[in-house]
């Protein structure tokens, strides 16, 4: 964590959500979905971050906003010290060259008519980064990076499989020496057997290449593998952020408390025993006052309904928002 | 039935004295199974080209007992959940051979009326996509109580006028059929029965954590989550009090803490009304959390037959190994996991042999040649591989 590479302060993206004319004028408030509200967080060099949280917490949307393809509302992205919130042109897309991203379903992120060589070499000619013969060496290199042979150049989508698949979209991604990659769930899709496969080419690309991941997963055992860094979203709001170790053992909200020891464990002596939270997340349109998972917690308070915690460092480097963190600060152990 | 044995039942029923379960019929003995495939063929047809989905499939479910039925993608698993409650799409599916025995009736020659009766009724089925099983032009409450309508045998509902149904059962005077079935027979008005199965619908959401039922019963699916959904469907299951629940991948669209809910749910389901559960599954994890035997599939194959315990301490199939291993558990500095190489076979071009062979670290030459069968090298135990045989 010497250098930052991706720095956000205070994002938020609210989306207007589509109303009816009479609602509009009989509201006072424009209704909105809060899909990320005030996140904070940075990533440093040769850093994985891992970004875990249940469908719907503004996983992704942050992802996206990282990545300049959605404005946030309001707060700032920097990259390399540089604030690229106001970036616009040509400045940006000179900008995507060092970001990049990596999507869950390889069957809707590669055109299905274009041919493994073309959809590598696109981002190249997009940014006509080289001449014609060096397209090819980087293509080859690229490929080589995600272990495929040479003789799957000329083949289209359809004749790979999912891993396969999924090791084109990474060669894409890679192909323009990014510094920084958001990996989306990139192996939700995949087969069990496969993923582990696609994992340790994740980790290896990024030894070789000393990159920055932010991993996006709503698995965390695949988080405890690959990252660093934990960051656990809830209803739009980081709730926790620390080192992967300190978060799934020592978690400091009763939240991540709850999701970790919900994850199942391939080992049937130890089958889960601490009950999981009860009912569902809440709405983004109209989410709860003051602490967003209060309505669930088994420890809510009074001031939890009324004042919204803060992302507070209760441990060095291991911050919760929670108004007691410190009540749990003697270890737990949840998950080893 | 001979006239003996007749009328010592008749004298034995007018008998006080006698003791009231001297003529109980004998209890199955545990270790009778209560599905049995045997030797399950299934082919699809695409064109010219035949797919074989399930290749001699042999499998045991017994009663109350929670079967995890474990696979990647396309290994045919879902397609043997749809074989057992007679639902493969056909065409293209055709069962080739083999026999499923399901209380001593072979459901595979069965008729479509005979297999509809059973539906519903002593077989259940629930899918990965809540959303999608449930009807969303009908209310929650109409379709649970639906299930109970056919459960009570009321199938001439569904089969008179196939898809609608009922709308709103409040409204409306009872039918010229219904009153003349009330003074003959005397039948329950459909508003009483009516009255009495959305009571019971009501109870079912409860048990299935429900916190508001009346409330959901009103709904209409596209107005629930995605976890409500999916206990509307367990629900559904619970009201028929099926002798086996085929859940294929039913927690696979959830998020990990309302999959945590539903599986303690499936679990307390089968120890209340004691239903056997054949579980579908990808996920190893969630196999371990709640199965009593877990059988693992590759390329239309069952591979490995095993107590959940065994199989995992002691894989004996190199897939399975393979399984675990390559399952992450460790953290990012407890070095690499260990992938099983290649990539899940094309059952349009399978390998010869063992269809697992090209990506097992232990294949020797009679793997690529011959097929293995499933052997038995301890009681309870099934497993494919050549590396068990020679013992």
């Amino acid at each position: 964590m010497s250098t930052q590479v991706v720095a956000a302060t205070n994002i938020t993206k609210y989306y207007p959500l589509r109303t009816g004319f009479l609602d509009r004028m009989t509201r006072k408030e424009e209704l909105r979905v809060h899909a990320v509200d005030g996140v904070s967080l940075e990533i440093g060099a040769n850093e994985t971050l891992g970004l875990v949280g249940e469908s719907g917490s503004g996983k992704t949307t942050l992802g996206r906003v990282l990545l300049m393809l959605e404005r946030p509302t309001a707060g700032t992205v920097t990259f390399y010290g540089e604030d690229i919130t106001r970036l616009a042109g040509e400045n940006l897309r000179q900008l995507r060259k060092k970001m990049q991203v990596v999507f869950q379903n390889p069957n809707s992120s590669l055109d299905p008519r274009m041919r493994a060589k073309d959809l590598i070499s696109e981002p190249l000619k997009a940014f006509s980064e080289v001449g014609k013969e060096t397209i090819e060496e980087s293509v080859l290199r690229a490929l080589e990076a995600v272990s495929l042979s040479n003789d799957c150049l000329t083949r289209f989508p359809h004749e790979f499989s999912g891993g396969q698949k999924q090791r084109i979209a990474i060669a894409r991604a890679l192909v323009l020496n990014p510094q920084f990659v958001v990996l989306d769930e990139p192996t939700s899709a995949l087969d069990a057997s496969v993923q582990a496969q696609i994992l340790n080419l994740l980790r290896g690309i990024q030894e070789n290449r000393r990159l920055s991941y932010l991993f996006i997963t709503h698995n965390v055992n695949v988080v405890k593998y690959m990252a660093d860094r934990i960051a656990v979203m809830y209803s739009g709001e980081l709730i926790e952020i620390g080192e992967t170790k300190e978060v799934l053992e020592r978690s400091l909200h009763p939240y991540s408390l709850s999701l970790i020891s919900s994850i199942p464990q391939p080992d049937p002596r130890r089958r889960l025993q601490i009950v999981p939270p009860k009912g569902e997340t809440p709405s983004s349109v109209n989410p709860p006052s003051g602490c967003r998972f209060n309505p669930r917690c088994p420890y809510a308070e009074t001031i939890c309904k009324t004042s919204r915690p803060s992302l507070r460092e209760i441990k060095p480097g291991h911050w919760s928002a929670c108004h007691f963190a410190e009540k749990f600060v003697d270890p737990i152990v949840t998950n080893s | 039935m001979d006239f003996e044995t007749h009328l010592t039942q008749r004298l034995g029923d007018c008998s006080p004295r006698m003791d009231q379960t001297t003529f109980t019929p004998i209890p199955a003995t545990p270790s009778e199974s209560l599905v049995d495939i045997q030797d399950l063929t299934v082919n699809y047809k695409a064109g010219i080209r035949v797919l074989t989905a399930l290749n001699k499939v042999s499998l045991k479910i017994r009663p109350r007992e929670i079967l995890a039925l474990v696979g990647e993608s396309g290994c045919g698993k879902s397609t043997l959940g749809l074989s057992i409650i007679n639902l493969l799409p056909s065409p293209p599916a055709k069962v080739e051979e083999g026999r499923i025995v399901f209380q001593g009736e072979d459901l595979v020659h069965m008729s479509g009326n005979e297999m509809a009766t059973l539906r519903g009724t002593r077989i259940s089925m629930i899918f990965q996509d809540p959303m999608s099983s449930l009807d969303p032009v009908f209310t929650v409450g109409q379709q649970i109580t639906e299930a109970i309508e056919i459960r009570e045998g009321r199938t001439h509902l569904v089969r008179d006028s196939y898809g609608p149904f009922p709308r709103n059962y409040q409204v409306g005077d009872p039918t010229a059929r219904t009153r003349l079935n009330r003074i003959l027979f005397g039948v329950s008005s459909r508003r009483s029965r009516m009255r009495k199965y959305s009571d019971e619908a009501v109870d079912a959401l409860t048990k299935v954590g429900i916190a508001d039922p009346r409330r959901v019963l009103a709904k209409y699916p596209h107005e629930l989550s995605g976890g409500i959904a999916q206990r509307v469907m367990i629900a559904q299951a619970l009201v028929e009090k099926p002798s086996i629940l085929i859940a294929d991948e039913p927690t696979s669209a959830l998020d990990v803490t309302t999959q945590a809910q539903v599986l303690n749910l499936m679990k307390e389901l089968r120890n209340e009304i004691g239903t056997s559960l054949l579980f579908i599954t990808h996920d190893l994890a969630v196999a371990a959390q709640i199965a009593d035997k877990v059988a693992v599939m590759y390329a239309a194959e069952i591979s490995e037959v095993a107590d959940v315990n065994e199989i995992f301490t002691e894989p004996l199939h190199p897939y399975t190994e393979g399984l675990i291993t390559s399952f992450p558990n460790k953290y990012r500095d407890q070095g690499k996991l260990e992938a099983i190489g290649g990539d899940v076979p094309d059952l349009r071009s399978l390998p010869s042999g063992c269809r697992f062979h090209p990506r097992c670290r232990y294949a020797f030459d009679r793997c690529a040649k011959e097929r293995p069968h499933l052997v038995e090298p301890s009681r309870g135990r099934q497993v494919a591989c050549f590396l068990r045989y020679s013992k």
